[in-house]
């Protein structure tokens, strides 16, 4: 190669260096067109960030959003290790509130710790099962798992729609939702044992989703299973001269994948809603695609991201108020250009970064030298 | 149904089946030359607000298209960047190509015009409208044919016409040009291209060129021909419903048409059947609208026929290892 000999990156730019460039570029850019609109950038990122963090009440909602924004990321995350990249976190968020509601309503008069954990099981069965179908579609027909999980999104709205508004929508009642769970039945929310987070909508279900952190963390790195897809996802040659069942793990992956996207529904309708209305995935399937490349797949990176991404919406939201004319689209745009930086633009930075570390650790620069050479010779 | 009706039905279809064309054969473009597009829905949707916004600011409909097809092919030229010369995941360029367009056209429009993110409502002068083919007139007296002739055939704006008229151009370019030929073998053995001394990446640049210039014609006629000014997400999955179409037609310009027509067709039979009782039992309106993305999920798992894509599709060249 003519071109200079690079190293790979250390861990830790790789890791930690490259994504921060990355949201640094995207918040430059976001500023500019801020900027470009004759608005002033450093006012609005102060005013997302007292909107994220000013007090009890902010931080309750930010806290909200990342509960959300965990469970989508490990979604795509999960999914991504085992080589797969799974669009359909929005679908699967969305038709998994079928199965949440259509057990929460039943158990209404029960204790609220009865109907939780039946809750979560009918939401991860839903949303996996609407994961398992494009995985076992890749695995079985072949056909890709980005193009029919594209087709379930729109397939998941449809149904929800004509459940909602045909089904589930009790008599009488004008608005697309479905019957409230009785009001001794609901989820209380943090708020409610933590008097500093006033009645802001981040309840329980952000404890499911560190414990889904952990657990994802135990499965990909410390499991048999865990091996397998990361295998996958590296070399499906090498997996199945190993003996291992290729679809088989594409199958699980994608219902795990599913299934965490369905715990979306699970805060949503138990925790905060109380009811099934309609569009309440507001997206965060493809926030989790943002999340997901942030955190660079690390159940730790994802709870950053998802911290950060949750703070941004927060913030949006109170954007609006404090500047008018900014509006909490803003916050899309740094969401999208995060994605197209850490996602599809990794050439931009990872080059010239591997340069400079290449250059100014000279020692490194000889072993690479030896080591390309040792390469082109044999 | 009488023929009124059947002909308000297939006119509908034609108007709905033009956005859907333009943007599906936008896709085959790019496809065809290796680089998978799941960025048409950002692409149309920033078009129709450039296309809107500057009518409305300029009073000429020209420029509105004009700016719609100039922010259209940029964008396209943004995910052209990630996707070829850095080698970036094509899909989620085309991810964020979407979420950008939705986040930026809100933005700007709400700053812009005040209106919720709405652009003003576009006056004569400022949209494209119906075009009357000559003889529309003395004909419609004619039975059957005349009506056909009157409302079918004539009386679409401008775009609609575009739209027919690049089927048999991508056909031609596609098949019968040495453009075409080097196109598609870009997407099917781009080392073979290589090889013979053709640039892919400049062959690949080309392509996405294309698709841009086709999405700002796809999204103009959203908001300044069939719609007058643009309103937030406009676009509504359309990109979607056309890549579904692209996958349906087997990346072939021909069948691309009458796919896009019979997705038209589900989407005019569906806004026709709201509310109304068919065959004695209610057609969920949903069902329908879903059928478009069901048909390809069934077709792409090889349950009906089989649509296998370019092989070097998705993945960037890299010229020497």
């Amino acid at each position: 190669m003519s071109t200079a000999i690079l190293k790979p990156l250390p861990r830790w730019a790789d890791v930690v260096l490259l994504p921060l460039l990355n949201l640094l570029l995207a918040f430059i850019v976001s500023g500019l067109v801020v900027l470009a609109i004759g608005q002033d950038p450093l006012a609005a990122l102060n005013a997302i960030t007292t909107g994220a963090f000013g007090n009890g009440y902010n931080i309750g909602y930010t806290l909200y959003y990342s509960t959300n924004f965990i469970f989508t990321g490990l979604a795509v995350a999960v999914a991504a290790h085992a080589g797969l990249f799974n669009i359909g976190g929005n679908g699967q968020a969305y038709i998994a509130g079928l199965g949440v509601i259509l057990v929460a309503l039943p158990m209404q008069f029960l204790p609220w710790w009865v109907t939780f954990p039946v809750a979560v099981v009918a939401g991860a069965a839903v949303g996996g099962f609407w994961g398992f179908i494009p995985g076992w579609l890749q695995a079985k027909r072949g056909s890709h798992v980005v193009i029919t999980t594209i087709m379930f999104n729109f397939i998941a709205a449809a149904i929800m729609v004509y459940m909602v508004v045909n089904v589930l929508k009790p008599p009488g009642v004008l608005a697309p939702e479905s019957a409230m769970i009785a009001a001794e039945g609901r989820m209380p929310k943090l708020g409610t044992f933590i008097p500093w987070f006033r009645n802001t909508d981040v309840n329980f279900t952000l404890i499911l989703a560190l414990l889904c952190l952990v657990g994802a963390y135990i499965l990909i790195w410390h499991t048999r299973f865990g091996f397998a897809m990361r295998a996958l996802g590296h070399n499906p040659t090498a997996t199945r001269y190993a003996g291992m069942s290729n679809s088989r793990i594409i199958m699980i992956v994608m219902t795990m994948s599913g299934a965490l996207a369905g715990m979306v529904a699970v805060n949503q309708v138990v925790g905060v809603q109380y009811r099934l209305v309609l569009d309440y995935v507001a997206d965060a399937g493809f926030v989790g695609i943002a999340v997901a490349l942030m955190g660079r797949n690390h159940p730790i990176g994802i709870l950053l991201a998802a911290l950060l991404f949750g703070a941004l919406y927060q913030g949006g939201n109170e954007l609006q108020y404090v500047i008018p004319g900014l509006s909490k689209e803003m916050v899309v745009v740094i969401q999208a250009l995060v994605i197209l930086f850490t996602g599809a633009m990794e050439g931009l930075f990872r080059p010239g970064l591997q340069r400079i570390f290449t250059t100014l650790s000279p020692g490194q620069k000889d072993e690479a030298v030896a080591r390309n050479t040792v390469k082109s010779e044999s | 149904m009488d023929l009124a009706l059947i002909l308000s039905t297939l006119d509908a279809t034609i108007r709905l089946s033009t956005p859907l064309l333009l943007a599906c054969l936008a896709g085959l473009y790019s496809e065809r030359a290796g680089v998978f597009d799941i960025g048409l829905e950002g692409k149309m949707l920033a078009a129709a607000f450039a296309a809107a916004a500057v009518a409305a600011v300029s009073g000429n409909v020209w420029l509105g298209l004009l700016a719609g097809i100039a922010v259209s092919i940029t964008t396209a030229a943004l995910q052209g960047a990630a996707a070829i010369t850095l080698k970036g995941n094509q899909l989620i360029a085309g991810v964020a190509i979407n979420m950008l367009a939705v986040g930026l056209t809100t933005f700007l429009g709400i700053q812009w015009f005040a209106q919720g993110g709405r652009t003003p409502q576009l006056k004569a002068g400022e949209r494209f409208t119906e075009i009357q083919l000559p003889f529309s007139a003395e004909l419609s007296g004619v039975p059957v044919l005349g009506p056909i002739y009157a409302d079918l055939i004539s009386g679409h704006n401008l775009l609609v016409y575009i739209a027919v008229i690049a089927v048999p151009i991508t056909w031609w370019v596609l098949y019968r040009t040495r453009f075409g030929l080097r196109l598609r073998a870009v997407g099917e053995n781009p080392k073979a291209v290589d090889t013979a001394g053709i640039s892919v990446i400049l062959l690949r640049y080309q392509a996405v060129l294309i698709t841009g210039l086709l999405c700002g014609f796809a999204g103009a006629f959203f908001s300044i021909a069939q719609g007058s000014g643009f309103g937030n997400n406009m676009t509504a999955g359309k990109g979607f419903i056309a890549l579904a179409a692209l996958i349906f037609a087997k990346w072939k310009p021909v069948p691309a048409m009458f796919t896009c027509l019979l997705f038209g067709f589900l989407d005019a039979l569906q806004i026709r059947l709201q509310g109304a009782e068919v065959f004695g039992i209610g057609v969920p309106v949903q069902a329908i609208q879903a059928l478009p993305y069901i048909l390809t999920v069934v077709l792409l798992a090889g349950f009906i026929g089989k649509a296998v894509g370019p092989k070097a599709g998705g993945v960037a060249y890299s010229k020497e290892r």
